[in-house]
């Protein structure tokens, strides 16, 4: 047999049907991410074709994008943004209901965006497909499966026949040698990947990222390197398992016998590519030239190293992208006055991000006149960096330390960038209006977003670290 | 020819051509409207932020805004259109307001299958045939689905290709779904292999 890829071997071991030139191949999904914006009008075709759900035991349902990150009040009461939230939200609850679907909603303690949630439930694994209706669902790639997003009408396929009809894509290996230097994150390694291939350098292919940097990152490094995938115009991001997935889902499948476990995680770490597999594309980068990254346009391919000059606009996308911005070319973004930052998202709003946010603002103070939002990726996440009392540094610098969800990432819930402010973010989306109508987003790793909090202006991490005590 | 198919029809249609690149999901419908249940009634939330300024007055200077938009059938629109967010939102908003294709040197996947399961065409391009069309915004469109033939203007023509599975669906009205559940037994014989 020809040598395969790690995707090679994920895909042929789903396909229900293979692909023919008259249809494409029937593609069995072992995971189906769901929450309430995508979902509605697809259980609203299930219901008008008297369709049942075929396995609630493969959904993992929460709700994260349309619930606000206020304070509930006394009487247990959450300050939505809108009525159109509120009812959304109810909609979900009412959909799991009728379809014996268990929610994790607001009484469940697994509670958050699905893409932090879903691996902290232990029910992301090496090897699975993975699909929501959600672009960022290549983030569960970082665990060896094929993950991806899909729309609403595929969401229903995926409901009634646990199926998706789909066509192979081709594959594309990015390799990421040497290290990282100090200070630079996974989130500066795939904006500088996406810097290089271009926002639609991906399209049509699943990633496979390797390398010695790629090894070196934690399992939450990976699924920030994969969540991303999307931005590069990938369906998906996949990292091959290794012992630091094996470590990491120990814990989080505790309710595994041992023995079990041993015998799944022996198949796991068999699960790579072989020597010689074909990748229709690659892409090799250098670890220790990576310099912390941020954004100077309207698209996340629009990266710099924090030192570097923004780039003179040689076409009408960059030109209106720097007039949106109100960016001047030929100088670095460093000084450049900020007026909120946000962290937070299925990028960076695990807990090693708020640890790392957390370390620059110990003993200082966010920079008067900005807000700061610190909204953890979800209920976990939230009593883990409470119980470390990350929350009570962020709240002594002056920063809001919010309830989970996917919040300003995308301000569908009522959290939003003031018009024509820069705001620093960890997210994934610096797209016009994104975070808000005329809201300006550079975006950052963890740490370069708490270090222009302090500051109030784009400033390199590397300036505030190791001399905070 | 008529660009008349049993699912499809392009016919003679106006185009509204946008040249920027890179238009993303969010530029279509913004993410706060996806607080919506239903698929109806999006037209109107369509480009919303270019089509309207900061008092939500409709803009004189947006080419979504003229009457003859309002008819237009065709978008044509510059490379890599509907990249990001996966919202199903978007090719709804389109179809919505009344277009029945989108021309572009190239889509991103997420955007072109949604578009393919709404009746919504997204036709590539090569990009001589885009600068022709930008350089000729009036010209009209006649799209043969089957034949997988565009013309333009007074005798312009180029091919184009739809995944033949899809094209079927359209020309044919094949529900995906329908075919999938015919695979039912496949799928339990799958399931049983399971571990």
């Amino acid at each position: 047999m020809a040598p395969r890829s790690l995707f090679d071997k994920v895909w042929e071991n789903h396909q229900v049907v293979p692909e023919t030139a008259d249809h494409p191949a029937v593609l069995y999904i072992d995971l189906h991410l769901i929450h309430e914006v995508t979902t509605p009008q697809a259980f609203d075709v299930l219901r008008a074709r008297g369709l049942a759900v075929r396995r609630t035991d493969r959904i993992f349902a929460t709700i994260d994008h349309s619930t606000p990150t206020g304070a509930p009040g006394a009487d247990g009461s959450r300050p939505y943004g809108s009525d159109a939230n509120r009812h959304q939200v109810e909609e979900m609850e009412k959909n799991c209901r009728e379809h014996g679907i268990e929610l994790h909603g607001w009484d469940s303690p697994l509670r958050g965006i699905v893409h932090v949630a879903g691996p902290e439930s232990g029910r992301v694994h090496p090897g699975m497909t993975i699909v929501c209706g959600d672009s960022h669902t290549a983030t569960h790639g970082a665990f060896g499966a094929l993950a991806f997003g899909i729309g609403t009408t595929e969401v229903g396929h995926v409901l009634a026949s646990q199926c998706l009809l789909q066509r192979r894509p081709k594959r594309m290996a990015v390799t990421i040698d040497g290290a990282l230097a100090p200070g630079v994150s996974a989130k500066d390694m795939i904006l500088a990947i996406i810097a290089k291939t271009g926002i639609h350098g991906g399209v049509g292919h699943v990633i496979e990222y390797r390398g010695e940097a790629v090894r070196a990152l934690t399992m939450e490094s990976r699924m920030t390197l994969c969540n991303m995938s999307i931005e590069a115009g990938a369906r998906a991001g996949m990292v091959a398992p290794d012992d630091v997935t094996i470590s990491w889902l120990r814990p989080h499948m505790s309710d595994m016998p041992e023995a079990d476990f041993k015998r799944r995680a022996e198949a796991w770490l068999q699960l790579k590519g072989d020597d010689g597999a074909v990748f229709e594309k690659e892409v090799i980068i250098d670890a220790g030239a990576i310099a912390p990254m941020v954004t100077w346009g309207t698209n996340p391919g629009t990266a710099i190293g924090v030192d570097q000059p923004v780039p003179a606009a040689d076409n009408d996308d960059d030109r209106q992208a720097l007039e949106y911005m109100g960016i001047e070319a030929g100088k670095p973004l460093l000084g450049l006055p900020v007026k909120t930052v946000f962290i937070g998202s299925c990028t960076n709003g695990r807990l090693p991000d708020l640890e790392q946010v957390a370390a620059v603002l110990k003993g200082r103070s966010v920079h008067p006149g900005l807000r700061m939002l610190v909204v953890p990726g979800s209920e976990q996440t939230k009593r883990d960096a409470e119980a470390m009392g990350l929350d009570k540094i962020f709240m002594e610098a002056g920063a809001e330390w919010r309830e989970a969800g996917c919040s300003m990432c995308l301000s569908m819930n009522g959290d939003i960038a003031p018009r024509g402010e820069v705001i620093v973010s960890t997210s994934n989306r610096n797209f016009v209006g994104r975070q808000g109508p005329g809201a300006r987003t550079i975006l950052a790793s963890p740490a370069t977003a708490a270090a222009a909090a302090v500051t109030g202006c784009v400033t390199d991490p590397r300036r505030l670290m190791g001399d905070s005590q | 020819m008529t660009g008349k198919t049993k699912g499809f029809e392009c016919t003679r249609a106006t185009m509204v051509v946008l040249t920027q690149n890179n238009i993303d999901t969010d530029q279509i419908i913004p993410a706060r409207y996806l607080t919506t249940t239903v698929r109806e009634g999006m037209g109107e939330l369509l480009f919303y932020d270019w089509r309207r300024d900061g008092e939500g007055n409709l803009r004189d200077d947006c080419p979504l805004n003229t009457p003859e938009a309002a008819r237009a059938g065709v978008l044509v629109a510059g490379s890599n259109f509907g990249c990001g967010s996966s919202r199903e939102h978007a090719p709804w908003a389109l179809g919505d307001f009344g277009f029945k294709a989108i021309l572009s040197t190239d889509f991103a996947d997420i955007f072109r299958a949604n578009c393919l399961k709404n009746g919504l065409l997204p036709v590539a391009i090569s990009a001589e045939v885009y600068e022709c069309l930008v350089a000729n915004p009036d010209a009209r469109i006649t799209i043969d689905l089957e034949k997988q033939e565009l013309r333009y203007g007074n005798d312009g023509m180029c091919a184009f290709k739809i995944d033949s599975f899809s094209r079927q669906c359209m020309l044919e009205g094949i529900d995906e779904l329908d075919f999938l559940l015919s695979h039912q037994d496949a799928i339990d014989a799958f399931e049983a292999g399971q571990p």
